[in-house]
């Protein structure tokens, strides 16, 4: 059954966003005149991939909750994708790899049907089981630990956790609240992808002083300054609309998921560096792979569902 | 009816395969040949090799493109002779004639004469995934007899890690194809042979593999 009656505070949000890019937009033959022309091209590419993303995105959260969770699903699958292709696996390792994908439509299968606890289950304690007894069909130990490691995490970043985004959407006592289950992921994924823009623009801008350059050299603590404070003010002024949250608890929120958005997007660049590889795949232009547009995402989903669940806010007490 | 089982073919199974399953990025599309006659060249790995250098063209140009393969192995079965001959347009070379003479190529210079993309791995096998066999020099008596046809050289990486040989299923990986400059006839077999080995080394690298050309007799391995 498709839930097929968007919330209206989700809608005048999308609306909202779509202003947003129709002002970059319309900006960008300003900047073009003043920044050098490689960047001008970035930016213009970036905006291009943003609105196609945008609309996927909110296509997705209008056709209702089954959509919506199969959408994150396939990102799931374009993320582990890109994952193994930079992760050294064994040829011996098939059988685990193939297992991992399958875990994609079960983790997804089991928020569709509303079983909430399973699906946290699934990964972290089921999963590990069969990838080792996956690991051990063609009889090869030299290298199974290493490869048990490598698989798994892959579910983690890949599945695992924009599988939260999923739970979200889901989130039966989010009914009540002014968004919705839609409305509490799409202000999560606005925080954490404006916070994410902010901190690589004013970065860009204004960069000086190097937060961790033998990780990410193009990180700065005026960025990420910018960034928190950016990740802040979007989560107060969006929360009425969004969220259950009262002014604090917002705050609070958006302190959270810029913190473990700009955290996220760290331990991506240490494996990135790790492979010798500079973006994760070529599928958005301007912004590199799937995973490289939601590496801010892969920490703050997991942490700012489970405050939802387990910390006691405006919108009832656990 | 054989073309439209082959367009049902490749647009329910194929493209959903290389496009959706695995995902493709071409580098330097550019460098493609649009029309015939042209010969491509790739790196062989894997069954999905063909597929996938099939899928870097429209599907109106599907019958245009002829893939070369060992008559033995894909004639095997009636199945698998109309699979490859009708359904993928597969020139069988009869590796059973005189290795290097006109018999063993007539049907890709019959193919090259139709104005058709020939798809050839000088490899003639597919081998370890990763790891290459010596070029035969096949590629070389077809660019001598025709030196007016482009040789197209294109390094894949991906196919062989989705399915290497031996593999009963596809594992998803994202395939990456290089495609390089167009080479010509040079005058003589072993500079010729050493282009194209050089112009498939310099599009692994570019690929960020290591895999580079296997050792063939008389060849000058550059530093």
């Amino acid at each position: 059954m498709l839930s097929l009656a968007p919330n209206g505070n989700v809608v005048v949000a999308l609306a909202g966003i779509v202003g947003l890019l129709g002002a970059v937009q319309a900006a960008l033959p300003a900047i073009a005149r003043h920044a050098a022309p490689t960047l001008a091209a970035e930016l213009a590419l970036r905006v291009r991939s943003w609105w196609i993303m945008v609309a996927t995105f909110g296509a997705a959260l209008l056709l209702g909750r089954e959509v919506s969770i199969a959408a994150i699903g396939c990102v799931s699958f374009l993320a582990l994708r890109e994952y193994f292709a930079l992760a050294p696996t064994r040829p011996a390792d098939r059988p685990a790899l193939a297992l991992a994908y399958l875990a994609i439509p079960a983790a997804y299968g089991l928020l569709l049907l509303g079983w909430r606890e399973a699906f946290m289950l699934f990964v972290p304690v089921v999963m590990p089981f069969g990838l080792a007894v996956a690991l051990v069909l063609r009889a090869e130990p030299k290298g199974a630990l290493a490869s048990a490691a490598t698989i798994f995490w892959g579910l983690l970043l890949a599945v695992y956790a924009p599988g939260w985004l999923a739970l979200l959407v889901a989130l039966p006592e989010a009914e009540a609240w002014p968004g919705g289950g839609a409305g509490l992921m799409l202000y999560l994924v606005v925080v954490a992808q404006l916070s994410d823009v902010v901190q690589y623009a004013a970065g860009k801008l204004a960069g000086r002083r190097r937060v961790i350059p033998a990780v990410s050299p193009g990180k700065s603590w005026e960025g990420l300054a910018a960034g928190l404070a950016a990740a802040l003010a979007a989560a107060v002024a969006l929360a009425p609309a969004l969220t259950p949250f009262s002014r604090l608890e917002a705050a609070l929120a958006g302190a959270l998921v810029g913190a473990t958005g700009f955290l996220g997007d760290l331990a991506i660049s240490a494996f990135k560096r790790d492979a010798g590889i500079k973006d994760t795949g070529t599928l958005i232009p301007g912004h590199g792979g799937v995973l490289d547009r939601i590496d801010s995402l892969i920490f703050a989903a997991p942490l700012f569902a489970l405050a939802i669940l387990v910390l006691p806010h405006s919108g009832g007490t656990p | 009816m054989t073309a439209f089982l082959r367009l049902l073919f490749h647009l329910l199974i194929v493209r959903p395969v290389v496009h959706g399953l695995l995902g493709l990025d071409v580098r330097h599309r550019e460098h493609l040949p649009e029309t015939g006659p042209a010969i491509l060249v790739a790196n062989h790995d894997s069954h999905l090799d063909a597929l996938v250098l099939m899928s870097m063209y429209p599907l109106g140009r599907l019958a245009r493109l002829a893939p070369v393969a060992a008559g033995a192995y894909f004639a095997r079965t009636r199945l698998a002779a109309f699979l490859s001959t009708r359904l993928l347009r597969t020139v069988l070379l009869r590796r059973g004639a005189r290795r290097g003479g006109e018999e063993v190529l007539a049907g890709c210079d019959a193919a090259l004469a139709r104005g058709e993309v020939l798809i050839l791995f000088p490899e003639g096998t597919r081998g370890e995934p990763g790891r290459a066999a010596p070029f035969r020099s096949g590629v070389a008596h077809l660019a001598r007899r025709r030196p007016d046809v482009p040789v197209v050289p294109v390094f894949l990486a991906g196919p062989g890690r989705a399915m290497p040989r031996g593999a009963t299923l596809i594992v998803p990986f994202p395939c990456t194809a290089v495609v390089g400059r167009p080479l010509r006839w040079t005058g003589d077999r072993a500079t010729f042979m050493q282009a194209l080995e050089d112009a498939m080394d310099a599009l692994a690298r570019e690929a960020g593999t290591s895999w580079r050309c296997a050792a063939r007799p008389g060849r000058l391995v550059a530093r």
